[in-house]
């Protein structure tokens, strides 16, 4: 077990904050009235928590809940981030939204809009939702396969332009001309789905109706195998030593940032973690594609340092939040902070800075650098 | 209440405020020093903060799905650059406390299940305090945006609206089988809806709480609550059942005289030269840069082959001769330039209350005697000062004139609007509107 971060590699920590945690029968083990977990209190209690433990980010779950979950329902993703946005200043807030029932531009400025209520905190956990429900609920057959992919890339091509379409500075005040916008850096994106879309094909005219996110572009994250062009993958596998093997092997292939899926289970006030898990499974059955670890916070300390050598970030999906939660940020995190394998955490950064990703020109900017140098007016 | 009372409207006697953070429109001044940003958040937490520290009932967010244009470009003069309703309400919910989020949502270009969903969420966050603004469009360039695309005939926007707003209904009663999430504590969202053609009375007497009017006048206001309270009875509802709250303006100072010099600083500043000249063009259909915006109207013809759809091309052709021909003898009767005829046409005439804080108190007084209006939905010209002036000094004076609320009814906005838990009609079916 490696026990510092050798060659100066740091990586990110996110933590899923759905409902009462990844586990079906989570609910009947959280700390607080079934009530109160469909509000805001909930909501910035989470989150805060999460920041002051020193969480990089937190992602949120979306779509219909599965029948017979236990729970009264799930609030809106996007909108819970959206609410933890002015009360937090560090954590990176990852609403989950669908891809292949939504509309593009409504997504594209609903995530722009959260990137403006967080400071340039927002990320946007790509899904493909498979849901024969959500497809009946807006009347569209049930995309599957092939389809699912070509649904989750139109809808990133589209947001990623329509956040482009505005180009910075297009809002120039100009008294003397009396001229709010600068018309030239406004951009009608006519996107069209390709020839060999399968499912009903459409268009998409632009421009944003907001202008350009304060990150640029807002970081996409999405499950290893939907999405070519996401800038952060999320890996899973069954088990600890295929999740590595599949880290390497992605992490060899792409440019993105990869991010290790774990789901967790701890020891707790003098319970150990499988008899946890043991009482937890007879109350609902947990079947996750996620590797899980079931063990000390010791123990879990030694694998997220591993893991952290082959990926730049773990998300964590702790069995019942409000347990597991209590040992990660006493326990797990200080550790891990003391062995220098975290980045830092920086009040009023971006996601894009987490990630070390720069701030790029819009696509359609007339200013393009070339070779480090900035030059003015080339075609675009 | 019995039947008897029930068909017999009773005046409040007081008034509430809203405010409409409008994010597209050529009242919001952004040439002034103090005009600040209209995509911050900082923007949004401010007004929305002022104006619960007054006390308003409602926080108001238009919608946008199109960039407006101008002969073919996006429209350069205006403030511009809105973000999302529900997004920027879910933020707010966490930095107030009792003040309603009403999100303007149009039934043409969002699904129903996913719509009743998000507000629903909204609903909960905020612990009772959202609302949807109703609104329809039938164009077919504000589809070119979206995947649904298409457009509906004029005739049939309100009956798709009404469809939807049936089915959003049914799914937060439960009707298509169990919701995706509970009913906040106080039943659903309240309902606000601005129509104001006959059968968007009618659609609003049916089911809205409470009416975004377009009829701020005292004789106005007074007309329209009555048409309202029939119609409102007609559909089997109570005469106070819809609540109704026009949009308005306020331009206030501490005298008359300063107030008058404030009004003409503001009109100079919301329509300058550009808009005066852009304002004509869009009717005219082509470019009028040469002329004077202190001059006379163009005499040139408007082109009449223009057919674009662009939202404010009102209309075409020979419609558009006529009316320009109308235009260019009313201004050269009243000796109004361009920047003067098209101020008079396009400031909220009359929609603005000028004058001194006490003087302004006693006409809006005068509205809640009489029941005309149950609040005004206000429009700052500035971002993000335009309420201040309007809670340190006007609320003061109605608390006075015991016309306004000193405390919140409650925490949830259909208590601080005074509205009934609606009884859930389960036994009610609609069919879902697509």
């Amino acid at each position: 077990m490696s026990t510092s971060s050798e060659g100066g590699r740091r990586g990110f920590l996110a933590l899923e904050l759905d409902g009462d945690g990844a586990h079906p029968a989570a609910w009947r083990k959280a700390r607080h009235a079934p009530d109160d977990l469909l509000n805001g209190a909930r909501i910035r209690n989470t989150v805060l928590a999460a920041e002051s433990a020193g969480f990089h980010a937190a992602t949120f779950a979306d779509g219909s809940l599965d029948e017979g979950s236990g729970i009264a329902g799930r609030l809106n993703a996007l909108q819970r981030a959206a609410f933890a946005g002015p009360v937090t200043s560090s954590i990176v807030l990852v609403p989950e939204v669908d891809t292949v029932y939504t509309e593009p531009f409504h997504i594209s400025t609903q995530l722009a809009s959260l990137d403006y209520v967080s400071g340039g905190r927002a990320g946007w956990l790509v899904k493909a939702s498979t849901s024969a429900e959500e497809a009946a609920a807006v009347g569209r057959a049930v995309v599957s396969g092939a389809g699912l992919a070509q649904e989750a890339a139109a809808s990133v091509e589209v947001s990623r332009k329509l956040w482009d379409s505005w180009e910075d500075g297009a809002v120039i005040r100009d008294v003397p001309t009396g001229r709010y916008l600068d018309v030239d850096k406004l951009h009608y994106i006519d996107f069209e789905t390709p020839a060999d879309f399968a499912g009903q094909r459409y268009a998409v005219k632009g421009p944003s109706i907001i202008p350009r996110p304060l990150q640029g572009q807002i970081p996409v994250l999405a499950p290893a195998g939907l999405l070519a062009e996401a800038d952060v993958v999320l890996v899973s596998a069954p088990t600890l030593e295929l999740l590595a093997d599949e880290l390497a092997g992605i992490r060899g292939r792409t440019g993105a940032a990869v991010v290790a899926e774990l789901d967790v289970v701890l020891d707790s006030r003098g319970q150990s973690a499988s008899a946890r898990l043991t009482e937890l499974d007879v109350l609902g059955e947990w079947d996750s594609p996620r590797a899980r670890f079931v063990g000390t916070a010791a123990e879990l300390v030694d694998v997220l340092t591993d893991l952290l050598v082959v990926a730049d970030g773990v998300r964590i999906h702790p069995a019942v939040l409000d347990v597991e939660f209590e040992e990660l940020a006493q326990l797990v995190l200080p550790e891990l902070r003391r062995r220098g394998v975290l980045k830092p955490v920086s009040p009023g950064g971006t996601f894009r800075e987490v990630l070390g990703l720069g701030r790029p020109l819009s696509r359609y900017s007339s200013t393009v650098t070339v070779g480090g140098s900035v030059v003015v007016g080339a075609e675009n | 209440m019995s039947q008897h009372t029930r068909a017999k409207f009773q005046p409040s006697g007081r008034i509430q405020f809203g405010v409409f953070f409008q994010g597209v429109n050529s009242g919001t001044i952004w040439k002034a020093p103090e005009s600040g940003s209209q995509t911050d958040f900082e923007s949004f937490r401010r007004i929305a903060q002022t104006a619960e520290r007054g006390l308003f009932a409602a926080f108001f967010l238009g919608e946008g799905l199109r960039l407006r244009e101008h002969l073919g470009r996006p429209h350069a003069l205006d403030v511009a650059g809105r973000p999302d309703a529900q997004t920027m309400l879910a933020a707010l919910a966490s930095v107030t406390s009792n003040i309603g989020l009403v999100a303007t949502q149009n039934t043409t270009y969002n699904d129903p299940s996913d719509l009743a969903h998000r507000l629903a969420s909204l609903d909960l966050l905020s612990g009772g305090r959202a609302a949807w603004n109703i609104v329809t469009t039938d164009n077919a360039w504000t589809g070119a945006n979206f995947r649904r695309g298409g457009y509906l005939d004029h005739a049939d926007r309100y009956v798709h609206a009404e469809a939807f707003v049936e089915t959003a209904k049914g799914i937060w009663d439960g009707v298509y089988g169990t919701p995706r999430l509970p009913r906040s504590a106080k039943y659903r969202p309240v309902l606000f809806q601005a129509g104001d053609s006959p059968d968007g009375r009618d659609f609003a007497a049916r089911q809205a709480d409470v009416i975004f009017s377009a009829h701020p006048k005292f004789d106005d206001a007074v007309e329209f609550r009555a048409d309202i309270v029939s119609r409102s009875l007609a559909a089997g509802r109570g005469a106070n059942d819809v609540k109704i709250m026009p949009a308005s303006e306020f331009i206030l100072a501490g005298s008359e005289h300063e107030a008058r010099e404030k009004k003409e600083w503001v009109r100079s500043l919301q329509i300058g030269p550009q808009q005066a000249i852009a304002y004509l063009e869009q009717f005219w259909g082509r470019e009028l840069s040469a002329y004077d915006p202190d001059g006379p109207l163009p005499d040139i013809e408007p082109a009449v082959d223009e057919t674009s759809e662009t939202r404010g091309s009102g209309f075409h052709g020979a419609k558009a001769r006529e009316l320009t021909a109308q235009w260019r003898a009313e201004a050269a009767e009243k000796g109004l330039t361009i920047r003067k005829f098209v101020t008079s046409r396009t400031a909220r005439v009359d929609a603005t209350f000028t004058g001194s804080y006490s003087s302004v108190a006693d006409t809006l007084a005068e509205y809640a005697r009489v029941g005309a209006v149950d609040g005004f939905n206000i429009s700052p010209w500035l971002i993000p000062t335009g309420l201040d002036d309007i809670v340190n000094h006007l609320v003061p004076e109605l608390q006075e004139r015991r016309v306004y609320p000193t405390e919140y009814a409650g925490n949830t906005l259909r208590e601080n609007l005074g509205l009934a838990t609606p009884v859930r009609s389960a036994s009610l079916v609609p069919e879902p509107a697509r």
